[in-house]
């Protein structure tokens, strides 16, 4: 019996998916035994038309890392999305757009200014811009189009599961490899794997107390007391709108949750709640004094849809 | 003709917003019909979530009626009202909404002729920054 093939993709994303693969550690042998790799372009050199010669449906498991940022990433999750059985939109880009998703607050053209002249180590007294189509004495040159917005994964093609994180957790990529290597049911289409079904507190072991907050801290402003819930010392944790599934590994070293497993489940908007905890905690009822310690959280939208803008109520539907 | 109409949602709570807002209604005052009034039993359980769903699915504007101060039916629902939406409009800024969009009002069971003033002002603001065009087949379905 020949082996089910796998496929790897990255599209907008920053390697760190294919590094959590990896992590797995002397596991990889296991997957390439058990799986043949059709496509992985990371530890791989195929091309393009190598993956539009495969037949429709011939790759069984499709592990689709990045965001749609570019007129390419867009191509790719089209054409995978024909090829692939089962597609997974695998951590936080091809989920709910992550880091590059932030991006979304700014215009295409304020975000290529930024880039492309104004930054400080940028010499471009030209104006030079990247063009989709550049003409050279050899002919036209092609790069992919910036698209206006970066979407998830599941705005473009139809998406089978999700594995969330930034990046996965390489004990639940295994768990979930393992899971198919055994030839175990899938479970219903559409649902998250290789994560908790509660938040990120219940993995804290912190002790949690009534919390009464009149200033919000940044990291680096406090030192936190080692068993105390951070969110009870003031600090901006993103624990109780995180969905489980890291073990709580930033809480175990004193750093608070950044909300990289996206969303908590059953609900779908990770700001909202992290807006709802705050408010919960906050130790007034001055209205101006419920302004300033809420101006002492110091960047709401980065700090409570960090990994899930793109993805978020609002940012879902931003053109 | 093709004038805009605001349309907006408002989250009234079942002990004086919503009280307030019937006696308008049964006083007869005359008021902008473009609230979709949706009565809650505090101000407390507006959820954030529910107030961003409202403009994901087309809403132009959120209005939050409560208690007044102190007189909240379960001691503080209000107060974590007031906080929410300190909050939201701060976000809703940053993401380029007007944080006038969203606003919450204190409204007491016998003070129908704010609720009515409260409801023409928000239209006209709302009326005067224009359309959101945040809605979404999808998540209405949602």
């Amino acid at each position: 019996m020949s082996k089910p093939k796998l496929a790897l993709y990255w599209a907008a994303s920053c390697g760190g998916c294919e590094i959590a693969v990896l992590d797995i550690e002397e596991k990889i042998l296991e997957v390439d035994a058990n799986f043949e790799i059709v496509f992985w372009p990371c530890v791989m050199d195929p091309k393009y038309k190598d993956v539009q010669a495969m037949p429709d449906k011939s790759i069984d498991l499709c592990l689709f890392n990045g965001g749609i940022r570019t007129s390419e990433n867009k191509k790719m999750a089209e054409l995978l999305r024909e090829k692939s059985q089962v597609l997974v939109a695998f951590g936080s880009c091809a989920h709910e757009g992550c880091i590059p998703g932030l991006a979304n607050l700014y215009s295409k053209d304020s975000l290529f200014k930024r880039v492309y002249k104004e930054t400080p180590t940028t010499e471009n007294s030209d104006g030079v811009y990247p063009q989709p189509v550049t003409k050279v004495p050899e002919g036209e040159l092609e790069i992919p189009e910036f698209q206006e917005k970066l979407v998830p994964l599941s705005a473009v093609v139809p998406v089978d599961y999700t594995i969330p994180g930034c990046p996965p957790q390489p004990h639940q990529i295994w768990a979930v490899l393992e899971h198919i290597i055994q030839g175990k049911a899938l479970p219903p289409q559409g649902s998250v794997l290789g994560a908790g079904l509660k938040t990120c507190c219940d993995e804290c072991p912190r002790t949690r107390e009534e919390k009464k907050i009149k200033r919000f801290y940044r990291p680096h402003e406090i030192i936190p007391n080692e068993t105390q819930c951070l969110l009870d010392q003031g600090i901006v944790c993103c624990g109780p709108a995180t969905r489980s599934g890291c073990g709580g590994l930033c809480v175990k070293v004193g750093i608070p949750c950044r909300g990289c497993y996206g969303a908590a489940p059953e609900s779908p908007d990770q700001g909202a709640k992290m807006m709802a905890a705050l408010s919960s905690v906050i130790d007034s009822q001055d209205p101006d004094e419920i302004e300033q310690i809420v101006n002492s959280v110091a960047d709401p939208v980065g700090t409570f849809y960090r990994f899930s803008l793109a993805g978020s109520m609002l940012g879902r539907n931003r053109k | 003709m093709n004038e805009f109409e605001p349309k907006i949602v408002g989250f009234l709570c079942n002990w004086c917003a919503y009280s307030g807002a019937d006696l308008a209604g049964v006083s007869r005052m005359k008021m902008a019909p473009n609230v979709r009034s949706i009565r809650v039993m505090c101000t407390g359980r507006v959820d954030p979530t529910f107030i961003l769903k409202a403009f994901a699915c087309g809403a132009d504007g959120v209005l939050i009626g409560g208690c007044h101060p102190g007189d909240c039916h379960y001691a503080e629902g209000n107060y974590k009202a007031l906080r929410r939406s300190v909050f939201l409009k701060r976000m809703l800024k940053e993401q380029g909404i007007d944080p006038q969009r969203l606003r919450i009002e204190w409204i007491s069971a016998s003070e129908g002729d704010k609720y009515a003033k409260v409801v023409d002002e928000m239209t006209e603001t709302i009326r005067a920054l224009g359309p959101l065009n945040q809605r979404n087949k999808e998540m209405i379905n949602a």
